[in-house]
């Protein structure tokens, strides 16, 4: 015990000292925060913020005027945008419009037919951006739009009598033991579990793959540098294998730690850094009063839908499901590592198989979550290969509890089987060298005495 | 009163039989050569010591006891295909090792200087392994085996790959320790290191204990009555043609001044000495031949 305890610390303290896991802990979180702050500010401060555009109106919609010729209804100036009447030629204004100190010509043509889709011209050396296109195309839609129902004969600001605004509210419904309707709110949007369910999955595929290549080539590395038979002489394989697979454990949930306080750090104070500009930004000014209150209270719904998760429960199955997937796919990669020498071909060969079930999950994953109490959900979570990722992915669902556990049940169970299994492999391995291992190979060595 | 007893051990790899009824003792004390070609068993055999692996059948007794679980803290192995961690400290790495033989924190780390003290290398404390050469990175190694005072020792091919002045040194250290109390096992295919450095030998060949002994009995049990006369002046005629009726010794080779002649036994001598001084040969030299034991070593494994 106390070996495999100095084997743990070891194998700990080895990684987490090294400068490139310091860097990618403490960096990563910036990284991703860098990701979402950087994009909007550089679009903010981009050279195509501002644009002065002439508008040249035929169709006398846009820019209504009266008898005098002055325009009564202009279109609003948004942050970005100006618009300016103009009244001359097409052809003068395409010659002159930069020396008259437009960025670009709006041109709407005379509507010959009302029922006709509205065919608007943009002419301009350079591209509108997406948004730009889309706030120009509203604002001329909301003008055809008002002097329609004007025309159809009502008042304009009637037409918000017309509107209707529908919300889709689920409710939980069970009978209890009485037999009485129990209701509850359905604590989350759909959307919010699906994306967490992704986010969970894809952390455990991650921390899989990575933190199982670790511990393969850390097995690697010891058998090549011949010290193994050096440790193995003081302490059995086994222990030495356990020791690497729980000190490499170890270093994941640390790192995991570390990532998820500085996201939620980061996740809190990027929108007091950004809050101010970000409710002015393009997107949200272009909203309509009814918009923007839908967008916070969308923004609302997913923070109480957030808090209103039960942690309690997801965290703790998390690490289970985390644990127990890792110890399977690092004990199999510990056994690869210790058949192979340094040839990277041949552990190719012998990783692909134990990749592909990794792999087979993430592609199960989207079907998985478009129904998450389906069938293939259920047996996909019943086999330990797969659970690891898939059953993460349905958490945020709430599956049945006895689904969970039996679940559970299996992949721990499972983890203690791989982990005695390549413990039979490793010992072998370690000690093998020059020798070309196939599947049959393995299968042999599991018979070995000691 | 022996350190290591092997008795009877068995090793078989798949249909390949790595060590086969093995049996010997080593003498607490001693030094003891496990001499045999490559792929003899050595390793297989050692492995079994150390108890890296188990034998089939057979059994191993440490100072009296019956291998166990705790015999690998009273066991030293450097084994010939060694290393280290590249990417630790030597100090890290030596307590590392020091303590995974079962030494507190406090005595791994006063034992290491004082053998870092010894080589005068405790500047090393705190150095990466992969910043030492080759030789540097041995006498570590050494250190890593010996820190923890075993009472056997187990070297397999402590000197190869070291310089003669480093070879030196660790060969001072291992009469130092042997003469403290450790009994050692020395395994290697060169011969001469043998001869040189121990005492009691097993020959293994093909997985099996050739022959075993100590180094001069086994000389005596393999020699051939080989003498060498020096003599000066000129040999008589009778010599010199290579007389064939002299049954008693045969001439095998003739040198510059020198003979080498083989003789039935050993009491054969006296009669070969006053025969030769009757025919006036003026001798100034005569004593015996005995085999290397590399001479024996590539008899018995051509058979």
């Amino acid at each position: 015990m106390n070996k495999l305890w100095l084997i743990f610390q070891r194998e700990f303290l080895v990684r987490v000292k090294k400068r490139s896991f310091i860097l990618t802990t403490l960096l990563t979180p910036f990284a991703f925060a860098l990701i979402m702050i950087v994009p909007p500010l550089i679009g903010k401060m981009g050279d195509n913020g501002m644009k002065r555009l002439a508008v040249l109106d035929e169709s006398g919609v846009v820019m209504q005027r009266d008898d005098s010729g002055k325009v009564v209804a202009p279109i609003s100036d948004t942050q970005n945008l100006t618009f300016k009447p103009v009244e001359t030629k097409l052809e003068d204004l395409q010659k002159s419009y930069q020396e008259d100190g437009f960025d670009g010509i709006v041109y709407v043509p005379e509507m010959v037919n009302n029922d006709a889709a509205i065919r608007i011209q943009y002419f301009s050396e350079g591209q509108l951006s997406m948004g730009d296109k889309r706030t120009i195309e509203k604002k001329i839609e909301q003008k055809f739009e008002s002097k329609k129902i004007k025309d159809a004969g009502f008042e304009e600001n009637m037409i918000e009598q017309f509107q209707a605004d529908v919300a889709l509210n689920q409710k939980q419904i069970y009978l209890d033991d009485a037999g009485n309707i129990v209701e509850k709110d359905k604590k989350n949007g759909a959307e919010v579990a699906t994306a967490m369910g992704f986010f969970m999955a894809f952390i455990i595929y991650i921390i899989l793959i990575v933190y199982g290549m670790q511990v393969m080539r850390s097995v690697m590395e010891e058998k090549m540098n011949r010290i193994v038979e050096v440790v193995i002489s003081s302490v059995k394989p086994f222990q030495l294998m356990l020791g690497k697979i729980l000190g490499v454990s170890a270093v994941g949930i640390l790192q995991l730690l570390v990532w998820g306080g500085l996201i939620f750090g980061i996740a809190l104070l990027v929108p007091l850094f950004l809050g101010i500009d970000a409710s002015q930004a393009q997107g949200m000014s272009e909203m309509s009063a009814a918009e923007q209150e839908t967008m916070i209270d969308y923004t609302n719904q997913l923070l109480i839908s957030l808090s209103q998760q039960n942690w309690g429960f997801i965290i703790p199955v998390f690490l289970v499901y985390f644990l127990g997937g890792y110890f399977i796919y690092a004990a199999l990669f510990a056994a690869v590592g210790s058949a192979v020498g340094d040839d990277l071909g041949e552990s190719q060969s012998l990783t692909m198989p134990i990749m592909i079930p990794v792999i087979l999950s993430i592609s199960f994953m989207p079907a998985v979550i478009d129904n998450p109490d389906g069938t293939l959900a259920f047996w996909l979570s019943m086999i330990p290969f797969f659970s690891p990722i898939i059953m993460p992915a349905r958490l945020p669902f709430e599956p049945p509890l006895w689904e969970v556990l039996l679940s559970g049940a299996i992949l721990i169970a499972t983890a203690f089987f791989f982990i005695w299994l390549a413990g039979r492999i490793y010992r072998v391995g370690i000690l093998m060298y020059g020798k070309k291992v196939t599947f049959k190979e393995l299968g042999k060595w599991l018979f070995y005495k000691d | 009163m022996n350190i290591l007893t092997l008795e009877n051990v068995v090793k078989n790899y798949d249909k390949h039989c790595a060590v086969d009824n093995v049996s010997f003792a080593v003498p607490k004390g001693s030094i003891y050569g496990l001499l045999g070609p490559n792929g003899a068993g050595k390793t297989s055999l050692i492995r079994i010591i150390t108890t890296i692996t188990r034998a089939d059948s057979g059994e191993v007794w440490l100072d009296g006891e019956k291998l166990n679980a705790g015999h690998p803290a009273e066991i030293g192995y450097m084994p010939e295909e060694r290393g280290l961690y590249k990417k630790m400290k030597v100090g890290e790495q030596l307590m590392y090792l020091a303590q995974l033989k079962g030494m507190s924190k406090k005595e791994a780390k006063k034992n290491l200087m004082e053998w870092l003290e010894k080589f005068g290398i405790t500047d090393w404390w705190g150095k990466k392994v992969e910043e030492l050469s080759k030789g540097m990175q041995q006498k570590i190694q050494f250190i890593a085996t010996v820190v923890h005072r075993p009472k056997l020792l187990i070297l397999d091919e402590p000197f190869s790959g070291l310089d003669p002045i480093n070879a030196n040194l660790i060969k001072d250290e291992i009469y130092q320790l042997n003469k403290e109390g450790s009994s050692i096992i020395f395994s290697t295919h060169r011969m001469e290191q043998v001869e040189e450095i121990c005492e009691y030998i097993s020959l293994i060949n093909q997985g099996k204990n050739v022959l075993s002994g100590k180094v001069a009995d086994v000389k005596q049990d393999f020699k051939q009555h080989l003498f060498s006369i020096g003599y000066s002046g000129v040999l008589p005629a009778e010599l010199a043609m290579q007389d064939a009726a002299n049954a008693n010794f045969e001439i095998v080779e003739r040198k510059e001044q020198e003979l080498l002649v083989k003789i039935e036994n050993d009491e054969a001598s006296n009669a070969l000495l006053q025969y030769l001084i009757q025919k006036g040969v003026h001798i100034r030299a005569f004593h015996e031949i005995l085999p290397t034991l590399n001479e024996i070593f590539i008899r018995q494994v051509n058979g």
